[in-house]
């Protein structure tokens, strides 16, 4: 039933504010919003907020930790949005009006953002159809192959979804030529590479003797040919998309890993742009609500559930808060034109607190870098030392003998780097496939690329063991674990542990 | 709006039972489940159910927070606030809320125990209610209201009154249901739990650790089997008396010991209360073993003898490790007694072996 069967009141709101957000610049998919009640929120909550999944008892955990989280009074959820054409969002049916309000200012920015932003350019907008064609195609499987084999299956892959590489949507790649041709253009590159003296046509066998031309074209040759049998031809971060065109899978099992991975992708941009995005979501519903959508007895409710949602305990970082306040900086500074060369080099600080050109550039501008940051690039762009000293940020560190989080220091260098590290890949671990065929015995090599954290030995041991039972054959992952190169190893029945050592055979590719 | 979570759920639960129940000899020896004794559920921590990913390990850098505080200061980090619901992957257990019940039907399951037959005629029977109707009269407090409704629409439908632009239903005397029910008869089995416990000097506190975890056990267990369940509690040391479950896990006692006494008093309670015929009759006794004479020991079986193992389902004895007297009660009964088949002993002497102390109590379905 419609909203506007249901409950005529919020669909006049939905109307007005789609309105008034539109009228302030944001444009959005259609956004159809659905009303339900507490219980169906967090089951739409368990299943990522899409009605419809395959069956697995990992969504069954997720709802009971909803469930309990709300009973324990650690959390409600208020809004679910998802990106979708159209969008689709939900509002819990007894909230108070001026929540419904609040919450649909917010979908209507993060729609616009899903829309807009550069990031989620490549996610499948009908990802609603198809989750439920993926929850079908499950379904037939476990019809056919029984429901323990598929689950068991599915737990395996989903181990191993964070193996995808988030900006491969982004990459062209050229296809590669095949047999004869790679032949004759290896050959004509070959020519190119060949040393060849200036020479006139009568001292051409003598400045370049034939003989050693011959000798350089073939090694030049064999080098080519040996590159060429590299597999894969570079390390690749996409182990997923390895597996699935590798791994000895039989159809169904590479129809679940394809479907893992294509849901993967599809909420990798969320991961990346999670503080841009609730900060622009919040940017706006307070924006709206404050300067059109309120009436006056709603203010203090609003507020109050407002300084809720941009609470940030000490010790943690809420992408809510930072966010809005970033994208209000970014305003605020491109309207007093507090931006450039001039800006920077001014050396008074007392001309610079004053500093207001009157550009009222800011709005473009928020709209700009809503349309082509991520996370990283917000962050490393937009942050600032004045901003860092305003909010009072810090950098904390475990501290071994309190055996507690301590504050280390405010260094403005530091603590960007270290929020530009945790947004990095989403806080995942770089992985990649650097050899399939490891020592010439179709065994599958990983390697982690050391960012200055250390995988954690206990989970990388657990996980190896899913890579093999995908490969089929032995599996390894080379990891830096207490500034030692160390080989971990799964051959089916035993899990291993070795440094890395010259008698070891080397992998095609270093990462 | 199609959504299928229950099943998905159950399957979890199904998981988290599987879990417990692999790690069910580790389970048993966990202490503070008996804080939760007396609630219907408790909840647990559930390791190892979370699916593996390859992740950061914990000798991180730290991170980045906002607040007050200088350098050295710890950082509070206390949970609050509300927003959209987390996408980190969480690092905390996962505790799960489970039902005594279904804890007691792993266990049942696990140490292969044979569900309790019990003795009697079923000669009690229980009186319960049970909604299980619909009628047109009724109270007002049970007033089924999607009924009513659908049967004030079916009778505006029918008679033309209903109207798709201003769908308004409005429900006449006819139309009104209510809940009713239904007097069920049950035959019931009771069984009647007497715990004896020593406390005289020589029973230090690990001793009365290990006593409350195996009689929580003991419990969780029979009360699976019986509907009605009555506890007594014992504790002795020259002298006997009955208290209530509180004192019984929590008093401390010294003096010598003679067991005799919470004989005399359990056949009391048993015979001024319980009909063998209609209860069935459990007595555990825990103890270390070391009772003042070999006369009170010989006394002791006269009374169980004559008095009380003709009429009951099950006489289990623990005995648990100390580091003084003899521990020769174990024996006395292992000569006097071993012909009985409802006299069952155990030794525990650590938490591990409180599994299989329970198998050996319980794996006759007695």
């Amino acid at each position: 039933m419609s909203l506007a069967h249901k409950r005529p009141e919020l669909d006049r709101y939905a109307r007005e504010i789609q309105q008034i957000a539109a009228n302030a610049g944001l444009d959005f998919f259609e956004t159809r919003f659905e009303v339900v009640d507490f219980d169906t929120m967090q089951q739409i909550a368990a299943y990522g907020g899409f009605p419809q999944r395959y069956p697995h008892w990992r969504f069954g955990m997720e709802y009971e930790k909803l469930r309990k989280q709300h009973v324990y009074g650690l959390g409600k959820i208020y809004e679910l949005v998802i990106n979708n054409d159209p969008c689709y969002a939900y509002l819990v049916a007894d909230n108070m009006e001026t929540d419904q309000k609040l919450v649909m200012a917010h979908v209507f920015a993060h729609c616009d953002f899903f829309k807009n932003n550069y990031w989620f350019s490549k996610t499948n907008r009908k990802m609603m159809d198809e989750m439920a064609n993926h929850a079908t195609r499950i379904r037939r499987h476990v019809d056919r192959y029984g429901f323990e084999t598929v689950e068991k299956f599915i737990d395996v892959c989903y181990t191993l979804d964070n193996l995808i590489d988030p900006y491969s949507p982004f990459m062209q790649r050229k296809s590669r030529p095949e047999g004869e041709q790679i032949k004759a253009t290896e050959e004509r590159q070959v020519e190119k590479d060949v040393v060849k003296y200036q020479a006139k046509p009568y001292m051409e066998r003598w400045i370049n003797p034939p003989a050693q031309q011959r000798q350089q074209r073939k090694e030049l040759l064999t080098e080519r040919e040996k590159r060429r049998r590299l597999f894969p031809d570079s390390p690749m971060r996409d182990v997923l998309l390895f597996m699935l065109e590798h791994a000895p899978l039989e159809d169904w099992e590479a129809d679940v890993l394809a479907i893992i991975r294509e849901e993967a992708y599809y909420f990798a941009p969320q991961g990346q742009t999670k503080i841009m995005n609730e900060g622009w979501a919040t940017f706006w519903h307070s924006r709206l609500m404050t300067t059109k959508i309120l009436n006056d007895d709603e203010i203090i409710t609003y507020a109050d559930h407002h300084s809720g949602t941009v609470h940030m305990p000490p010790g943690q970082i809420n992408p809510y808060k930072i966010g809005v306040e970033l994208f209000r900086d970014i305003e605020d500074r491109w309207n007093k034109g507090r931006f450039g060369k001039e800006y920077e080099e001014c050396s008074s600080m007392e001309e610079a607190r004053k500093w207001d050109k009157k550009l009222n550039l800011g709005r473009e501008k928020i709209f700009e870098v809503r349309r082509i940051h991520n996370d990283v690039t917000f962050i490393d762009e937009f942050l600032t030392p004045e901003f860092v000293e305003r909010f009072k940020m810090y950098h904390y560190r475990y501290d071994p003998s309190t055996r507690r989080m301590v504050v280390v220091n405010r260094d403005f260098n530091k603590i960007k780097q270290q929020l530009l590290f945790m947004l990095t890949n989403h806080m995942q671990p770089y992985i990649y496939v650097v050899d399939g065929n490891y020592a010439n015995r179709g065994e599958l090599y990983l390697a982690h690329k050391h960012t200055g954290i250390d995988l954690d030995i206990k989970y990388c041991v657990e996980t190896l063991k899913n890579v093999q039972r995908i490969w089929r054959r032995p599996v390894h992952m080379q990891a830096v674990i207490n500034d030692e190169m160390v080989l971990f190893s799964f051959d089916g029945e035993q899990s291993q542990q070795q440094k890395v050592h010259g008698d070891l055979p080397k992998p095609a590719h270093q990462v | 709006m199609a959504l299928k979570i229950e099943k998905d759920h159950q399957r979890f639960r199904q998981i988290v039972k599987g879990k417990i129940r692999d790690d069910l000899r580790k389970f048993l020896t966990r202490g503070e489940l008996l804080g939760r004794e007396g609630q219907k559920t408790i909840s647990i921590p559930i390791r190892g159910i979370e699916l593996p990913h390859f992740r950061y390990g914990d000798n991180n850098d730290g991170g980045v927070g906002a607040g007050d505080g200088k350098a050295g200061d710890p950082v509070d980090s206390q949970d609050g606030g509300k927003g959209a619901a987390g996408t980190d992957p969480g690092r905390h257990i996962l505790e799960v809320e489970v039902s005594l019940d279904e804890l007691a039907e792993i266990l049942g399951d696990q140490l292969k125990l044979p569900r309790i037959q019990p003795k009697g005629k079923h000669t009690i029977t229980s009186e319960k209610d049970r909604y299980s109707g619909i009628r047109s009269t009724g109270p007002n407090s049970l007033r089924h209201f999607k009924r009513t409704f659908r049967a004030a629409m079916r009778r505006q439908l029918m008679s033309g009154l209903y109207d798709p632009d201003k769908p308004i239903i409005i429900p006449m005397r006819t139309d009104m249901r209510f809940r009713s029910w239904k007097t069920v008869k049950k035959p019931q089995s009771n069984a009647v739990i007497c715990y004896m416990m020593d406390v005289s000097g020589s029973m230090g506190d690990e001793q009365k650790e290990l006593v409350r975890l195996e009689a929580f056990w003991i419990d969780t267990w029979l009360r699976k089997n019986y509907e009605g369940i009555d506890s007594r509690y014992i504790v002795h040391d020259v002298r006997a008396a009955e208290v209530d479950r509180q004192t019984f896990f929590r008093i401390r006692e010294d003096g010598g010991t003679k067991i005799s006494s919470a004989f005399h008093v359990c056949r009391q309670i048993l015979e001024s209360n319980y009909s063998p015929s209609e209860w069935n009759v459990y007595i555990f006794h825990f103890s270390d073993g070391d009772n003042s004479s070999e006369s009170d020991s010989r006394e002791c079986c006269k009374i169980m003898q004559e008095h009380l193992l003709p009429y009951i389902n099950l006489f289990g004895y623990c005995q648990v490790a100390s580091a003084y007297g003899s521990g020769n009660f174990i024996n006395v009964i292992h000569e006097y007694m071993d012909k009985h088949e409802n006299v069952i002993t155990s030794r525990v002497n650590t938490k591990d072996d409180i599994y299989d102390s329970l198998k050996t109590f319980f794996g006759k379905g007695k």
